[in-house]
């Protein structure tokens, strides 16, 4: 069995395309659509909408002669608007200053992410999944605009052509902007196929048009659900049980009631929430209130318990998730078994805008505000936990201060809190959520804590000839309503993608998984590249000692074993080779250099990092350097690709410098920036990205620039100090061993 | 009630002395371009000008700026250092997510007035207390650097 998350969306994706026969257009069913922009395909004259030229769900193009691209995915810094408005702009041959992106409501039938067949953003899939299907929104209003342009002129469409925005007739010397033909666009039939653009006359994918956010972030303009104000709106600020599964037991909130403006004093699920004209206010409110807990079903759990636990669970087999020859047969014959546990931390997502939601609730349904990650799940959720059917949900997506998964939550945790309030205060006035870092740092699902034990034994070149992986940690997946499409024969498939994965041709290699959830009852969830942040160190770290042991080159012992695996063996030539690899680093004054490599694929894009670090004498290490290659396909935007592979190191640099949740007695012992440390500017490294030239479909960059970094810093440390780092994070690990 | 000359208007908060001008900002006066990030003057995402000087607004209660002059993210770009400064972000299309962005303008924006060429040391200095989790940091460097040279 080799499990991927990739291969179950791709099949979704295969089904999706028989059955849709592959046009875009034909998602749109118009008894789903809102009224607005939802006209259906071939229904000529439908296509004006609020006066404007609206040719599918995905754009609308003004007589003031605006293309409004409508994005069915979040915008949360991954650079989404600008890669969607790209493809649109693309086939269009609009002029990219022409062109505004807007988020798109939920709406499932319009605006599904066609590897899910639900409306959301993850995994990396947004450029992915909509690849076709926004050039073809794109070529199909470009081909109604064409139509208009020639029936008008009395010319044939095709000596009409299109350029930057300007519909062109050069016989007779007729131009027209988008704008001008908007009206008459809107009478043609909806063409039932059009055909895409050669690759080569594409003028903006592969060109890095800017950003369509970059205005409005830098000016303080950009609305983020913080930044919402409805008329009447109440700020809500929660005092959240310290344990997790603890309750309220009684509440004394006559101090709280006390503080001058607060309004409401209402208890939920898992606190009690004190609401107010503003954050101040109610937070004081909060700090105020005496509540005695119910802790009969808290949990109180500790990190250093859940490890020693999980390392007994090592020593016993799991439930298989690969199985290649036998592991544990050939390193019973091996002379030498070469061993190590790895182990990795809970994780919190800490993106800068902490949670919040704004829900308005009334009569007709409820509305909400939010940067909103997983739209058909939490309509569905908010539908159930208020009697509603799903279509009275409304969502407006905003931009999202960051998410790294954390948006994105199976339960709808903190939108179905914001619920709770606002039916508690009977939906007198809008209610704003607002959690303060320390909420947002103690709220829990984080990524999992894991402990891995991996075995190998080398043959007579010192090749491995046998690889046998445990993993021990909770499942993601288990209890979400993901479970039926990731979960096979109690495999979580994003527990071991990365490990069951492995592309090193090894003639036995075993994986097998014990999942915890039965025992660990910590709030546990996706976290910037899923999976692979802890099976791509365990992996990468352990052929790099393999590699030591044998006495090899890691590059030229990792391309011995990948000569099945092109993209992989592509990326690590190139960035060793963009590194300098074998060249000795210059030597610093200030103490050790050392240089680290680690490749790994994750969401179906293959990214190799080598680092570059100085230890100096104390022990104290710097990231000097940090040179990357990606390839991820077609590279629709390369700045935005580059900025992700930048940011995925910083973020994974984080994490392997300090980043740790712990558990002490079921308390998180981190509440803020202070005990939670993140990276700041003097740790940055200098990155350099190499984009490798594609022509295979466009895949994630969002998440994959985040597994190699961790495993190739702990290798450059290594090569430094000969001392091995297999527990994250490294903290003060090489002062102390 | 507090006045404060907030981007060369005199306006008047009516709210508790004790409220940090962070949400005297954003609740009371609807500025909402200056943002919350954690509450401690930990991640600099509250980062306003008081008297010029870079200021974290979330630990600075309206007590302490009666009569001072607040400049925010909102009018930063009317004064020439401010404006080279965004246009420089923007060049590098230095923004992710986005919401750290208004401090770290704030910050650097302080920086190159106080310093028209800083050094990287001068920059990591000024700009170690504005977090990015979306890890702008190598593209923030380089639009420093970018604005100084324009501002040159």
């Amino acid at each position: 069995m080799n499990f991927r998350i990739e291969n179950v969306l791709q099949t979704s994706r295969r089904g999706f395309l028989k059955g849709s026969a592959g046009l875009a257009l034909a998602v749109v069913a118009p008894g789903m659509a809102h009224a607005g922009t939802g006209a259906g395909p071939g229904i000529a004259g439908s296509s004006m909408v609020d006066g404007d030229f609206s040719p599918n769900a995905f754009l609308r193009i003004g007589t003031d002669n605006s293309v409004t691209v409508v994005s069915k995915h979040l915008e949360m810094g991954q650079g989404v608007y600008t890669g969607l408005a790209t493809l649109v702009a693309e086939e269009l041959d609009a002029d990219w200053a022409q062109v505004k992106v807007e988020g798109a409501p939920a709406d499932a039938g319009r605006y599904s992410n066609l590897f899910w067949k639900a409306q959301g953003t993850g995994g990396s899939t947004a450029i992915a999944n909509s690849f076709e299907q926004m050039r073809r929104a794109g070529a199909t209003a470009r081909a109604m605009l064409v139509s208009a342009a020639a029936a008008q002129w009395k010319v044939p469409a095709s000596q009409i052509t299109v350029k930057s925005g300007v519909v062109s007739h050069a016989a007779s010397g007729r131009k027209a902007t988008f704008g001008e033909l908007s009206e008459a666009a809107a009478k043609v039939a909806v063409p039932a196929d059009v055909t895409l653009k050669d690759p080569k006359d594409f003028t903006l994918i592969g060109h890095s048009a800017p950003r369509k956010d970059s205005l409005a972030k830098t000016t303080g303009r950009a609305t983020f659900t913080q930044d919402i104000k409805l008329p009447g709106m109440l700020t809500a600020v929660v005092a959240h049980a310290p344990r997790f599964g603890g309750k309220v037991k009684s509440v004394d909130d006559k101090a709280a009631r006390a503080v001058a403006g607060v309004t409401d004093v209402v208890t939920i699920d898992n606190g009690v929430a004190v609401l107010a004209r503003d954050y101040w206010t109610a937070k004081k409110g909060r700090d105020a209130l005496k509540i005695v807990w119910d802790e009969s079903s808290a949990y109180h759990g500790s990190s250093d318990a859940i490890l020693a636990d999980y390392r007994e669970l090592a020593k016993t087999p799991g439930l298989v998730a690969r199985k290649d020859g036998d592991a544990e047969a050939a390193l019973a014959r091996a002379g030498k078994v070469y061993e190590a546990e790895f182990a990795f931390p809970f994780l919190a997502h800490a993106s800068m805008e902490p949670l919040n939601c704004v829900m308005k609730l009334d009569a007709d349904g409820c509305e909400v505000w939010n940067g909103e990650q997983l739209h058909t799940g939490d309509q569905y959720a908010l539908a159930k936990a208020l009697s509603l059917k799903p279509e009275q949900v409304k969502l407006n997506m905003v931009y999202a201060g960051g998410s790294f998964g954390r948006r994105a939550n199976p339960q709808s945790d903190y939108l179905l809190e914001t619920a709770q309030i606002a039916k508690a205060i009977k939906g007198r006035v809008p209610v704003k959520l607002v959690w303060s870092r320390e909420d947002d740092m103690r709220g829990g699902y984080y990524r999992p804590l894991y402990l891995h034990r991996v075995r190998a034994a080398l043959d007579a070149k010192g090749m491995p000839v046998a690889w046998q992986h445990r993993i021990v940690g909770q499942s993601i997946i288990a209890g979400s309503p993901f479970e039926p499409m990731l979960v096979k024969d109690g495999i979580d498939a994003t527990s071991v993608e990365g490990a069951s994965t492995l592309p090193y041709a090894i003639p036995n290699l075993n994986v097998d998984l014990h999942t915890t959830n039965a025992t660990v009852k910590v709030p546990v969830q996706w976290w910037r590249s899923v999976g692979s942040t802890h099976t791509g160190f365990s992996s990468e770290v352990f052929i790099d000692e393999l590699a030591a042991a044998a006495g090899k080159d890691p590059v030229a012992y990792r391309l011995a074993m990948l000569a099945k695996h092109p993209r992989h063996a592509g990326v690590l030539k190139l960035a060793a080779d963009k590194a300098g690899w074998g060249k000795p680093l210059a030597a610093s004054a200030d103490g050790k250099r050392g240089r680290g490599v680690a490749v790994h694929e994750s969401f179906n894009s293959f990214v190799a990092e080598v680092v570059e670090v100085t230890v100096h004498k104390d022990g104290e290490f710097t990231v000097d350097r940090v040179v990357c290659a990606v390839d991820c396909g077609v590279a629709v935007n390369p700045d935005v690709i580059k900025a992700q592979m930048e940011g995925g190191i910083g973020y994974a640099l984080a994490a392997a410098l300090s980043g740790a949740i712990t558990l002490k007695d079921g308390l998180v012992e981190q509440s803020n920036f202070n005990d939670y440390t993140v990276l700041r500017i003097n740790q940055m490294p200098k990155v350099e990205v190499h984009i490798v030239k594609s022509a295979a479909k466009p895949t994630g960059v969002g998440e994959p620039g985040v597994p190699p970094l961790a495993p190739a810093l702990v290798n450059a440390l290594h090569a430094a100090t000969g001392k091995r780092i297999r527990a994250l994070p490294i903290g003060e690990q090489l002062q102390t061993t | 009630m507090t006045t404060i000359n907030l981007n060369g208007r005199s306006v008047t908060v009516d709210m508790p002395d004790d409220t940090p001008l962070l949400w005297a900002l954003r609740d009371g006066l609807e500025m909402t371009g200056t943002k919350f990030g954690c509450g401690i003057a930990m991640c600099g995402a509250c980062t306003v000008h008081v008297d010029g000087q870079p200021t974290r607004s979330c630990v600075t209660p309206l007590s302490a700026v009666a009569g001072k002059r607040i400049t925010t993210i909102e009018s930063v770009g009317e004064a020439r250092v401010g404006a080279t400064v965004q246009a420089a972000w923007q060049k590098l299309d230095v923004v992710q997510c986005g919401y750290c962005q208004s401090g770290q303008i704030m910050s650097a924006t302080a920086l190159l007035a106080s310093n028209p060429k800083p050094t990287d040391a001068d920059i990591d200095a000024a700009m170690s207390g504005n977090v990015c989790r979306c890890a702008t940091y190598v593209r923030i460097r380089a639009a420093i650097h970018d604005a100084a040279k324009s501002l040159a």
